[in-house]
């Protein structure tokens, strides 16, 4: 014993377990996410079923299982479930029913002892809507105005088609909404700001006057044609209809414009199925939310994710780098210096809500007020810069992770050898150019470690940004085709904030818990991906200055 | 030692030529004129804080000769190469008394373009530390400094240097790969290269050969041999069978004083110190 101690095995053995623990947390965490993540998009088989709970009416029960408990019978019995005395255990399963509008709720406990035969009928249809969640049922008819136009055997083709003609109709019309009349929008804004601008200086006579009118009134003309179009696009796409047996014989009728896929998962194959997988996830993300954010795409959360990290990239590197620099090459070394950068240093550890706490105080009303005193004081008094916005959200992020890059850049710049410096500066080169020529471009790896330590603290931060410019739901996306096409003052979505948002804020948990996980994934893969080429950006650069470090 | 006893040494020096050196001097003299003499250093001192480490140097290195400075490590002789140059101005605690003067001129002097001071005395170091760039840039990289642009210059200029370290052959077809694909000894003679790509007059040498294998280190001594026409070469260094064969002139240094210094044949076959003769055969610490 007392040789197993010496030989040092204890120690290997404390070592190995404390890395295996951590993988398995880590790899526990990241499968977790994955299998709840990935499972969303499964076209799962529908059940239908009788179900006969004593004293009450039998029902049918249309719907996908999503989990099953078994709990015990004492516990069933207060919650007030007939089940017998002596029965010990009872199972039960939580199905999703859809037919929100229908039934109110969505998902319902059953009890399997009062399941009847669980069936699988082939021409069971999920419509997914683009209102009130999936709806479970059989397709009864499709109807053209009130003229029945295809029923029995013909009718799933005819169906698909006219599913994906109302779905063409609804791009166009989303199109003139979100881009043409959005267009209009803005410049009819602009025309406002012009105005107000041109009052506030002074400068409004009466042929400008005149000119204002014009210009307002050749956008008004734009919009209605655009309107006109708008108007005729809705009234065909209300065209079709289709009427829906829903469980309990219930006859619903559903207009196709709001149908946005429909399809049989229980006649799908598997094949199919991959399909049908890859599409949803596809839809999920370029698709734009829908339903408080419980149903639909992510693509504005990731989008906003990935310019404000942007953002924060190119404010925080020329920022971090330079003042790393200063502190290394330049400051001289004393009592003043150590203060600066345990200073430095003890900011990475403070906590990010109060860098969103002073963002918001000093960044967005001290800044941003300034700003729009003095820049765009015609707009006043709604806010431009002086909101939580995109910028602002970024400037925070910068500075939180300020003292990530200047400590990783003072290393590799303290990781340089004398020998090269000394090299360019016995070849009469002045300790500047030898700064710029040599040293920071071998630097430039342990400045892009920093970047990446900032990429991903600043991708998966939440709590300041709620702050100073983060939103539930975002309007527009902060990059588009109006000028000046990056617009850092808007308010952006945001892949951290929309998991908060989604799981906790929502009505809908049973419905939201699986976004949540899907959303959490894609933040996980999004923050590999920015650090995985953030790595290879690095290693191409480490190679390029081997062997300059040994 | 007082001011009159320099001036009286500034004299013999001017005037009395021909002496050998003589017992107790701080100057050690050469067969040498004035003319001929590079670098004349002047009572010599320099302190790291309160630590003296060169006690009071004084002598006269001839022009377009290799000189040799050996001695048992921490006596001074890299600290004195390092005073030619000023590159003891990096560190911060160093300070320096006497002249040093390079063509009559002391580079000590107040309002001395210290970068100027180095491009006309170049350097190489123990560890051959090429920069992060081509080959190419590497030896470009002291002409762009002085603001060189024309790619035809700079081209001449690259493979004038790399023939004169004869490097060229081994190089030539490679020119823009990193540097760091180099041995450590054709790295050692891109760093000459890159020296001699400015012209300087003076080419210090601290240890050139040390990191290298023998085959390498033969090459850099050939090199030496063969680049003392063009520059006045000072090299330091550990060993001594390498200073016997590559220096014109060779000075023993212990504990930051000039113990003795002459031609490398007197010094080697006929020391007059007994220090040296010890050093030299060995029987030194």
């Amino acid at each position: 014993m007392k040789d197993w101690w010496k030989s040092g095995a204890p120690w290997v053995w404390l070592n190995g377990g404390a890395v295996s623990i951590s993988m398995i947390m880590v790899f526990g965490l990241l499968a977790l996410i994955l299998v709840r993540g990935f499972g969303h998009f499964w076209p799962h088989s529908v059940v239908v079923a009788e179900y006969d709970l004593p004293g009450a009416d039998r029902v049918e029960l249309i719907g996908e299982l999503r989990r099953s408990e078994t709990l015990t019978g004492q516990a069933m019995r207060e919650a007030g479930a007939p089940i017998p005395v002596d029965q010990l255990l009872v199972t039960r399963h939580l199905f999703k029913q859809g037919n929100r509008d229908v039934t109110g709720r969505d998902f319902t406990y059953f009890l399997d002892d009062f399941i009847g035969e669980w069936r699988y009928p082939k021409d069971i249809t999920v419509l997914e809507r683009r209102e009130w969640g999936d709806f479970y049922g059989y397709p009864l008819r499709i109807l053209e105005g009130s003229q029945t136009v295809a029923e029995g055997d013909g009718l799933w083709s005819e169906f698909q088609s006219r599913i994906e003609r109302s779905n063409r109709l609804f791009d166009e019309i989303r199109q003139i909404e979100r881009r043409d009349i959005g267009n209009i929008n803005f410049r009819m804004e602009r025309v406002r700001l012009d105005q107000r601008r041109a009052e506030l200086r002074g400068a409004m006579t009466p042929q400008a006057e005149q000119e204002f009118v014009e210009r307002r009134a050749a956008l008004e003309v734009e919009y209605q044609v655009l309107q006109e179009r708008l108007d005729q696009l809705i009234a065909e796409a209300r065209r079709d209809s289709v009427v829906m047996r829903a469980a309990n014989n219930q006859e619903v009728n559903i207009r196709l414009d709001r149908i946005i896929n429909a399809w049989q998962p229980n006649n799908m194959s598997i094949p199919s199925k991959v399909g049908f997988y890859a599409a949803s996830f596809f839809d999920f993300i370029f698709g734009y939310p829908r339903e408080a954010n419980t149903e639909g795409g992510i693509f504005p959360a990731i989008f906003g994710t990935v310019t404000m990290v942007l953002v924060m990239s190119i404010i925080v590197t020329p920022f971090g780098v330079l003042a790393a620099i200063y502190l290394r090459e330049y400051a001289k070394q004393g009592p003043l210096l150590r203060t600066i950068r345990i200073s430095v240093y003890n900011l990475a550890g403070v906590p990010s809500i109060v860098f969103g706490v002073f963002g918001l105080g000093f960044f967005v009303y001290v800044m941003g007020g300034g700003i729009d005193r003095m820049f765009y004081p015609e707009a006043l008094p709604a806010p431009t810069f002086g909101t939580p916005g995109l910028f602002w959200a970024s400037l925070t992020l910068a500075l939180l992770t300020l003292p990530v890059v200047i400590v990783s850049t003072e290393e590799g710049l303290a990781r340089i050898p004398s020998t090269i410096r000394q090299g360019s500066l016995a070849l009469g080169a002045t300790k500047g150019e030898t700064l710029w020529k040599v040293v920071v471009p071998l630097a430039t790896p342990a400045m892009m470690t920093g970047l990446i330590l900032a990429i991903a603290r600043a991708a998966g931060e939440v709590a300041p940004l709620m702050l100073v410019g983060v939103v539930k739901l975002a309007p527009t996306l902060p990059i588009d085709g109006n000028f000046p096409f990056v617009h850092l003052e808007r308010k952006i979505m945001h892949l951290g904030f929309h998991i908060y948002d989604v799981g906790f804020q929502s009505p809908n948990a049973e419905a939201a818990e699986q976004i949540v996980y899907a959303t959490a994934l894609i933040l996980v893969l999004l923050i590999v991906v920015l650090n995985l080429s953030a790595i290879t950006i690095r290693n191409h650069l480490r190679e390029k200055y081997r062997s300059a470090s040994d | 030692m007082d001011g009159t006893d320099t001036m009286s040494q500034q004299n013999t020096m001017t005037h009395g030529m021909g002496n050998k050196l003589f017992e107790g001097s701080k100057r050690q003299k050469l067969d040498i004129t004035d003319e001929d003499i590079c670098l004349k250093v002047n009572d010599l001192k320099l302190y790291y804080g309160s630590d003296q480490a060169i006690k009071g140097v004084s002598m006269d290195i001839p022009r377009n000769r290799v000189t040799a400075f050996i001695g048992p490590s921490g006596c001074g002789k890299s600290t004195l190469l390092r005073c030619f140059n000023r590159m003891n101005d990096l560190i911060d605690s160093c300070r320096i008394e006497g002249q040093i003067m390079l063509d009559g001129k002391d580079v000590y002097e107040r309002g001395v373009d210290v970068a100027e001071l180095r491009r006309r005395v170049g350097m190489v170091f123990q560890k051959p530390n090429p920069f992060p760039k081509s080959i190419y840039e590497n030896i470009a990289y002291g002409l762009r400094l002085q603001g060189v642009k024309d790619r035809k210059v700079l081209d001449e200029v690259v493979e004038r240097s790399l023939k004169s370290a004869a490097l060229w052959d081994e190089v030539k077809d490679r020119l823009n790969e990193n540097a760091f694909g180099l041995s450590g000894g054709q790295q050692q003679r891109l760093v000459i290269a890159r020296a001699i790509a400015i012209e300087p007059d003076v080419l210090l040498l601290d240890e050139p050969a040390s990191a290298l294998d023998p085959i390498s280190t033969a090459k850099i001594e050939e090199l030496i041999y063969e680049l003392k026409d063009s520059y006045t070469i000072i090299i330091v260094t550990h060993n001594m069978q390498q200073a016997a064969r590559v220096s014109d002139y060779t000075a023993y240094m212990y504990l930051g004083e000039l113990v003795e210094f002459d031609d490398t044949l007197s010094i080697f076959t006929n020391p007059s110190q007994k220090a040296t003769e010890d050093y030299i055969t060995g029987r030194y610490g």
